[in-house]
């Protein structure tokens, strides 16, 4: 098991009602811990396979193989609309 | 060397930041600039629906300004420009209002205008802004369009699409 701390912006964040929280997690990689955040409950369908869900690993941009450390900070949002 | 990227509810003045990079750099010879603003898109299509009433802006604190300042890194290794200032808006805007700014200077004009479109192509794809429009429906998050995406891939960034 390992911390991380999670982020969470725009629909998503509406969707889940919370912008920020700490996760226990036994997912090594942030693919893994989407799939495990959507075994929580229909809130976090937001996350599922077929969304467009962008995620970002300790602030930058990320794919779902990229590895998870300890502490890190993961992101979620859907893609970006700015400019 | 001036500071690159703002993240603010403030308005900004064009005008003002392009004379501090001309006047900071005799060497200058070009600036291109690029404004985005808040667009009604009922004065486009005349259909009531359409209406923007107003629009908010959420971004990644800490994220944006990162991916921004790496944007104008990746400009420096592709185009041979002096300075570049990106700044964007965050929060509550009405119709045309001003969004963002990207400003660049170069000895000679080719080098400044391709900069700045790379930056915007980028912005558009990458850096972590949401719109929000309020219309008569309610309030609806914008969706990304395609043909952001495929300005971005004219310059070989990624458009994401396989983290879906």
């Amino acid at each position: 098991m390992m911390q991380v701390h999670l982020r969470y912006f725009a629909s998503i964040r509406e969707a889940l009602g919370c912008g920020s929280e700490s996760w226990q997690t036994v997912a090594l990689t942030v693919g893994a811990l989407r799939a495990e955040l959507l075994e929580r409950g229909e809130a976090y369908d937001c996350l599922a396979a077929d969304k467009p869900v962008r995620m970002a690993l300790n602030q930058e941009m990320c794919q779902p193989s990229d590895a998870l450390t300890p502490g890190c900070e993961v992101g979620f949002f859907p893609p970006v609309t700015g400019g | 060397m001036f500071e690159r990227v703002s993240i603010q509810t403030e308005d900004f003045n064009l005008a003002q930041e392009i004379d501090r990079l001309r006047l900071s750099d005799p060497r200058v010879g070009a600036v291109c600039s690029f404004l985005g603003t808040v667009r009604d898109t009922r004065a486009l299509t005349g259909q009531a629906q359409d209406e923007v009433k107003s629009m908010a802006l959420e971004h990644y604190p800490g994220m944006t300004e990162k991916s921004i300042e790496a944007m104008i890194d990746a400009a420096h290794q592709r185009f041979d420009f002096y300075q570049a200032r990106v700044i964007h808006r965050v929060g509550e805007l009405a119709p045309t209002d001003q969004i963002v700014m990207v400003a660049v200077t170069s000895a000679h004009r080719g080098e400044s205008f391709k900069a700045c479109e790379f930056l915007m192509d980028y912005l558009k794809t990458q850096a972590p802004f949401w719109k929000k429009e309020h219309t008569p429906q309610g309030a609806q998050w914008v969706d990304a369009r395609v043909s952001d995406d495929e300005a971005a891939a004219r310059w070989g960034l990624p458009t994401h699409r396989t983290a879906v």
